[in-house]
């Protein structure tokens, strides 16, 4: 499936909340595990947009004039509001159209803090560490990453035994906040397994995500927003040779 | 920890973050009780409170405890909502809010570390980024009262307790940051007017003397 010719297909209107909307486009990358988070949300909230793909090492007019300050994608632009930060979107996304389908954060404060923190925990520590495998320079430091990733996604086994309380998802019956910022991962993931020779989601470790993730993937919102590992570790072999200097001897 | 009814905060006097939830607490006007910690030995209750990362602040609230001061500030917002809103209600204005106290996080308390850490051209790089991210934050400020507008908000607590470290950073760096950010050194003078800001920070000197303490820690100089 090619995400960046999904543009026109992607013009799907919701009647409900068609009335509500301005005009919302989004600035992303294919590849961009934040851009397809917001994704997956606009896409379970049935809201059409404008898609307009960006060269992140080649900055556009547009995205340096929408994203001053860190120029990076996603940015999603809603009339002439630009919103960027993609735990910041979601948030967002959530508030702004609260009357469509269930809410994405929990209701409760305490188990909005606990989706928030783990929410930052899995961008500070383990999208580092999965990353950190393909942009290894030695075998040491490989297996460093690789252990870093088990350690973060045995910690996130526990988060969603809690969180899930025996359901499908972190929110529950329906996917929620932690279940689109973690699925969001899962074709990088599955990429840094294919390229490394390392199992990650291993079901001897993390039999709950492992589980969790083969149902999230089969969910309309992942199979229409994450790309093929085919194409993934292409585009990853592509920055190890290039930006990455890692030689890929595999 | 026992499900004990009220409010912990496990914290360390100096820490910018720590202050963050102080702030909060002390504007809902929240009982609570203060748990200073010694980082070099931290306690039985500090590492179950928060096994993740070890780190303050956390607060523990009937026994359940919140951690990472941002999230505890918007926590603390949430639940005593009855007074002095932190927040706006209006969507992008929070994801403004949000947006702008994560830039503070990300950026403030890193440049400032190697405001004090480093010498020579490292130094140089790092007090040309501390000036553009003051300016950034001024740009943000403009003529308002304050970063919520005419009401202390959340960026506003999430940004306050680092001015306490502005003699720091200008004394390691020699600038001045009425010189690049007059808007931001007026504006730090009017949260002091704020008893919730005033009884938290402590006296520029006296964090500067902690800074010095730092550096002989990390043989800096």
């Amino acid at each position: 499936m090619s995400i960046d010719r999904d543009q026109n297909s992607l013009q799907h209107t919701h009647p409900q909340v068609k009335m509500a909307q301005d005009e919302l486009k989004l600035l992303g990358a294919w590849a961009s595990s934040f851009v397809i988070r917001v994704r997956m949300m606009l896409e379970e909230k049935g809201l059409s947009y404008e898609y307009i793909e960006q060269d992140v090492f080649n900055k556009s007019e547009l995205l340096l004039k929408h994203n001053p300050v860190h120029k990076k994608v996603p940015v999603l632009i809603h009339g002439d509001h630009d919103i960027c930060e993609s735990l910041v979107i979601l948030q967002y996304i959530d508030e702004k159209w609260s009357g469509t389908g269930p809410p994405f954060l929990p209701i409760d404060p305490y188990d909005r803090a606990i989706a928030r923190f783990w929410a930052v925990y899995i961008d500070d520590k383990l999208l580092s560490s999965f990353i950190g495998i393909l942009k290894a320079a030695t075998e040491e430091a490989k297996a460093e990453k690789i252990a870093d990733t088990h350690a973060a996604l045995e910690q996130l086994e526990g988060s969603f035994k809690k969180c899930s309380a025996g359901k499908a998802f972190f929110g529950g019956d329906s996917i929620g906040y932690l279940d689109v910022t973690l699925g969001s991962l899962l074709g990088w993931i599955k990429t840094a397994e294919r390229i490394s020779g390392a199992k990650l989601l291993d079901e001897a470790k993390v039999p709950l995500l492992v589980d969790w993730a083969k149902r999230f993937l089969a969910l309309d919102c992942a199979k229409k927003t994450i790309p093929t590992v085919e194409r993934i570790e292409k585009y990853a072999r592509e920055l190890q040779a290039t930006r990455w200097k890692v030689s890929t001897a595999n | 920890m026992a499900s004990e009814k009220g409010v912990m905060l496990l914290d360390f006097w100096v820490s910018p973050f720590g202050q963050r939830a102080r702030i909060a607490l002390a504007e809902k006007g929240v009982q609570y009780e203060y748990k200073e910690e010694n980082l070099t030995e931290k306690s039985e209750l500090l590492l179950k409170a928060n096994p993740v990362h070890k780190k303050i602040p956390v607060l523990i609230h009937d026994g359940k405890p919140v951690c990472e001061s941002l999230i505890i500030v918007e926590y603390i917002n949430e639940v005593w909502s009855d007074k002095a809103p932190l927040m706006p209600s209006d969507p992008y204005q929070k994801a403004q809010a949000r947006f702008w106290a994560d830039f503070v996080d990300k950026k403030v308390y890193d440049c400032g570390s190697r405001l004090w850490k480093l010498k020579g051209e490292e130094q140089q790089a790092a007090k040309k980024e501390m000036i553009e991210i003051l300016q950034l934050l001024e740009a943000q400020l403009g003529d308002k009262k304050y970063f919520g507008g005419d009401s202390f908000g959340f960026v506003d607590v999430a940004f306050v307790p680092f001015t306490s470290w502005f003699y720091s950073y200008e004394t390691c760096a020699n600038f001045s940051v009425e010189g690049v950010a007059p808007k931001i050194a007026q504006w730090a003078k009017r949260c002091m007017e704020r008893e919730s800001v005033a009884k938290t920070l402590y006296d520029p000197k006296k964090v500067y003397e902690f800074v010095c303490f730092l550096k002989k820690k990390f043989g800096v100089e």
